[in-house]
């Protein structure tokens, strides 16, 4: 730059072409020969290891019993609506019980945070819950709500699709709660001391000042763990309702061929991608807010 | 000295002489060639004259009755005698004993000549023991509550609107599937224990098992459970087969005369007497 600067108050006078010096030119060229060298070594070594993964993979010798059993086109044909249908399931408790879960999550982490010996209580009950639903294994919370509670027979007991939505709510409430915490915790107290100077109240300073920044610097775990309930949700399947995988296993019975299980597998890793494009996004987001760009 | 040791040896030598001699494998019968003739004479059964037969104890029902295999009574024992009177055999001629259904299925000899027992025929079992032709086809049933809406239904077309429940991957969900065909989704569980669950629950007003586990959840399991009725055939359906020694010279005969009896219309018969009267597991059309 410093050197083309000079160049360039000389041309200002003749309006000469530039013309790079033998050293520059010398450079360029070793950087261009360098950019040349490194395609060529990366294409190559990309090639090197594909050949060897295919010829590794198709080359072993129970490759083509694997391939019938888990990659059979036509079985695949004839799962697809099945597991579609079974996938519209997934969709729809997904988008509910992360809703329901996010929720959850921001109101105990509120009320653990909360201070004076008149709230110890409720901080002790938010904590409770969080130890209890983080330890608790997700199935069995499942088996509790949708096999266990229904057998009250109360009136007006919800279906067993509605009652596995809770179980997942309760189980990822109890995560997201914590991380919800950890951001509130992670803003500085002088941003507290600042506010409350201000002259806002309590519930002032956490509506204004605190959750934002809380929010925005842990939005990337949060997104992080609705990814995960995603693959979780299907688990209600237990209760009886029919999801991807589940339908699935249904067409796996019936052909003896592993084949349902990839198609699902695949729409499973189309369905999470727009989720994890999404995390990587609001993550760099907020690493440039952060370093004031 | 000497001798002594030498004495030593020789009754070690002798001690796996014996040894030996009592691994070595027993003879196993060897298949007939010949054509073999069914005549009640020339059958090799154990006792000459007499048919053994054998089954559990306790012998459940409805297969059997009060336990009393040679009463006659129940489906497996009525099936018995059935096939014991076209070998030639009168019912003073039939002796039963007991043996442990997984002592019959292993290899071994064998303390009867045929083993009736609510035996599967699978492959695997076949490489130890020989079965007869199948002698019964297990169908799928519908059970519920005796409280729920749809007990003492009566036919397909009254439990449409009902809410059936299987386990995954098991003809009983086929069934329901193919045949049952219900306006609502069918319910499916990881295995009998969570659809028995759902049944109690009310979540589910109907599950269906074949039709020895229908026996066994209502008459062991769920007590205020009942069948409500019998599927029609559907998919693959597990058959029953009579157990005999591996290779036993009496397999054909009893194969052929369970052959003859499903001919005739005899096993139907037994069926619809003893599973579907009897035991209240009605047909549903």
């Amino acid at each position: 730059m410093a050197r083309a600067g000079r160049g360039g108050g000389r041309a200002a006078v003749t309006l000469r072409e530039h013309v790079p010096s033998e050293a520059q030119r010398r450079r360029s060229a070793y950087r261009h020969r360098q950019t040349v060298h490194s395609v060529l070594v990366a294409a190559g070594s990309t090639a090197a290891l594909g050949t060897l993964l295919v010829v590794a993979l198709t080359g072993a010798p129970g490759w083509d019993r694997v391939r019938q059993s888990f990659l059979d086109p036509a079985i695949a044909r004839d799962a697809l609506p099945a597991v579609l249908g079974g996938l519209w399931l997934n969709v729809r408790l997904l988008v509910c019980c992360a809703v329901g879960a996010l929720v959850l999550g921001l109101v105990i982490a509120v009320l653990r945070t909360l201070r004076g010996p008149i709230f110890f209580p409720v901080r002790a009950l938010a904590a409770g819950y969080t130890y209890t639903f983080r330890g608790l294994p997700l199935i069995i919370v499942l088996y509790v709500l949708t096999l266990g509670v229904p057998g009250l027979r109360l009136q007006g007991m919800p279906p067993a699709l509605v009652l596995g939505g809770l179980a997942l709510v309760l189980t990822y409430g109890g995560y997201l709660a914590e991380v919800f915490r950890a951001g509130i915790e992670s803003v500085h107290p002088s941003q507290l001391a600042a506010a409350r100077s201000l002259g806002l109240t309590y519930r002032q300073t956490m509506r204004h000042v605190v959750l934002p920044q809380a929010v925005r610097r842990v939005a990337p775990p949060l997104l992080n763990d609705v990814v995960a309930l995603q693959k979780d949700v299907g688990l209600v399947s237990l209760a009886g309702p029919i999801d991807a995988v589940r339908a699935a296993q249904i067409a796996t019975a019936q052909t003896f061929n592993y084949t349902p299980y990839i198609v699902a597998g695949v729409l499973f890793v189309l369905l999470a991608i727009p989720l994890i494009a999404v995390t990587d996004w609001v993550t760099l987001r907020a690493a440039r807010r952060q370093s004031g760009g | 000295m000497a001798s002594s040791s030498r004495l030593l040896a020789l009754t070690l030598a002798g001690a796996v002489v014996v040894a030996t001699a009592g691994c070595a494998p027993q003879k196993e019968p060897t298949p007939t060639v010949t054509a073999p003739s069914c005549a009640k004479d020339s059958l090799p059964t154990r006792t000459p004259g007499k048919l053994t037969i054998a089954t559990d104890q306790p012998a459940y029902e409805p297969w059997f009755a009060k336990d009393k295999p040679d009463n006659g009574e129940g489906f497996e024992s009525a099936v018995a005698y059935a096939v014991a009177e076209k070998l030639g055999y009168a019912r003073a001629d039939v002796a039963w004993t007991r043996v442990k259904f997984d002592t019959a299925i292993a290899p071994g000899p064998k303390a009867f000549d045929f083993d009736i027992n609510q035996f599967s025929i699978t492959d695997e079992r076949k490489r130890a023991v020989d079965f007869s032709a199948p002698y019964y086809l297990v169908r799928q049933t519908v059970i519920a509550l005796k409280s729920s809406k749809i007990a003492g239904r009566k036919s397909l077309a009254e439990l449409r609107d009902a809410r059936l429940g299987a386990q995954v991957g098991t003809t009983s969900h086929q069934a329901i599937v193919d045949v049952l065909k219900p306006t609502s989704k069918p319910q499916v569980y990881n295995s009998n224990d969570d659809a028995k669950k759902a049944l109690q629950n009310g979540q589910i007003d109907g599950l269906v098992v074949d039709l020895p586990t229908a026996f066994y959840i209502t008459g062991a399991e769920l007590t205020d459970a009942t069948i409500v009725g019998q599927v029609p055939q559907v998919g693959a359906p597990e058959a029953f087969g009579l157990l005999l020694d591996k290779n036993s010279p009496l397999t054909p005969c009893v194969t052929g005369a369970v052959g003859q009896l499903t001919e005739a219309g005899t096993l139907k018969q037994l069926e619809e007497k003893w599973l579907a009267q009897v035991a209240g597991a009605a047909e549903l059309r």
